[in-house]
């Protein structure tokens, strides 16, 4: 009776992490294939620091000051783009139907589709930090902002992938999506762009810390949330 | 639709002759402020409307957990009416308050975490109205509104927090030195006793508002149910 129960548990753990691990291989591979989401995150991200270029005078001082809300201004929309695609694709290949029949537990696809929209805007910002790190010949090349970067990218994206799931059920799409995720993701800008400010300018760590926490704390509250109630908004 | 339910023909009356009572309160009772005069007394307006606009949200994110619990179709329209007042109510406090700053702090409007907050929390408000305009499946409409509530009511704290550590740690020069200070003032006994007075009014205010927008939520329920049964 015991090992049964053992075995009955150890499969249902496995078969959790393996439906978590089919989305992302699934979700990477046709990446890999057709490079669409990427090709355009990553344009629209360089065009965006193109055009902050010209509505701010970015001179060498101003520059180190705007550095890290230009940077996050950029991998907002960038990775709302991002959110947006990845969604919408599924939704229109009726592939989440498809996840939906599965005997999977629900949270396995909330997991899937965070992890696998986490790696896109994180590909996205490895390219997007040299690229500005050469444009504006400043260096970014800073472990502390990486840091920073990739907590800020795991809340966003934990959020992020709730309300595109609810965004593209709707009439209004993509255009909703924004709209629906910006006002709730302010703390992560807010940290996101100090903390990063504070290790680009060098601080000291216990300067930045608070702000550090301030992105932990939030990355935990909102993913155990979505994951919560993630059923609620995919359920028929 | 129902004919109104006595209890709230007598609110109604009530509503009305406490606002006046509070109009009245403000404008003879309460003492003139010394440095600001008359511009002070929109203050008590202001600090009613917030009050009550911040109960409207706690409200709003409460019927959304029953909603989620019972998938009970009458939690969904107390939600959506405790939001759409809050709307009203904290909008009225966002316009006094910049009305009240102008004279007071120099400026309409600071980015101190109050006001920022305050403006977030109607964007939410406002994205929560969108989103439900966006669906036209009841069932799928509630569910979503329930959780969005759900995480713009977790977000909107945690936001208030993080702006009051941005502001601390960083104390920024924004412009005049007063817009970092709540605006705070001494107050009388007398204007105590009118604050209190007028949030009490807006308190029966907003009940009174809340509960004609449940009946005309009510109505448009009943008015959509006849419309998809005439689909089919």
């Amino acid at each position: 009776m015991n090992n049964k129960q053992r075995t009955v548990e150890h499969k249902s753990a496995s078969s959790f992490l393996g439906a978590v691990g089919a989305i992302i291989w699934k979700d990477l591979a046709a990446e890999l294939r057709s490079r669409e989401l990427l090709s355009a995150m990553l344009v629209f991200a360089l065009l965006v620091i193109l055009i902050f270029n010209f509505a701010l005078e970015l001179d060498p001082l101003t520059r180190r000051v705007a550095t890290p809300g230009i940077l996050w201004a950029t991998f907002a929309f960038a990775g709302t783009l991002g959110l947006n695609r990845s969604m919408a694709v599924e939704k229109d290949r009726g592939c989440l139907d498809g996840l939906l029949l599965a005997p999977v537990d629900r949270s396995a696809i909330y997991f899937g589709k965070t992890i696998s929209n986490l790696a896109f805007m994180l590909i996205v910002e490895a390219i997007v930090l040299p690229v500005y790190s050469v444009l504006y010949t400043t260096n970014l090349f800073n472990p502390g902002l990486i840091v920073v970067i990739l907590l800020g990218s795991v809340g966003y994206v934990a959020v992020g992938t709730l309300l595109s799931s609810m965004a593209v059920q709707t009439r209004t799409r993509d255009v909703l999506l924004p709209i629906l995720l910006f006002p709730v993701v302010i703390p992560i800008l807010i940290a996101a762009v100090k903390a990063s400010s504070g290790f680009l300018q060098g601080l000291a760590l216990t300067e930045v810390m608070p702000y550090i926490n301030l992105l932990i704390v939030y990355d935990v509250i909102f993913t155990s949330v979505a994951y919560m109630v993630f059923d609620f908004v995919v359920e028929e | 639709m129902k004919p109104q339910p006595i209890f709230l023909k007598v609110l109604n009356v009530v509503s009305v002759l406490l606002f006046l009572a509070t109009l009245s309160m403000v404008f003879l009772y309460a003492p003139l402020e010394a440095t600001m005069n008359y511009v002070q007394k929109i203050f008590y307006l202001h600090i009613a409307n917030a009050w009550v606009g911040m109960l409207g949200f706690i409200a709003a994110a409460a019927a959304g957990v029953i909603y989620l619990i019972k998938h009970d179709q009458k939690w969904d329209n107390i939600e959506l009416a405790a939001v759409e007042i809050s709307l009203v109510f904290f909008l009225i406090a966002i316009i006094s308050g910049s009305i009240w700053a102008r004279p007071s702090w120099g400026a309409y409007w600071t980015w101190e975490p109050r006001l920022t907050t305050a403006a977030i929390l109607e964007m939410v408000y406002i994205a929560y109205l969108l989103l439900r305009q966006g669906i036209d499946d009841p069932d799928r409409r509630a569910r979503f509104s329930a959780v969005y509530t759900i995480v713009g009511s977790i977000s909107v704290p945690i936001t208030f927090m993080s702006i009051r550590l941005f502001r601390t740690i960083h104390p920024v020069v924004i412009g005049t030195n007063s817009a970092s200070s709540q605006g705070s003032f001494d107050m009388t006994s007398k204007m105590l006793a009118t604050m209190f007075f007028a949030l009490f009014t807006f308190s029966v205010i907003f009940v009174t508002l809340f509960w004609h927008r449940i009946r005309l939520g009510q109505l448009a329920q009943q008015v959509e149910q006849l419309k998809l049964e005439e689909l089919q």
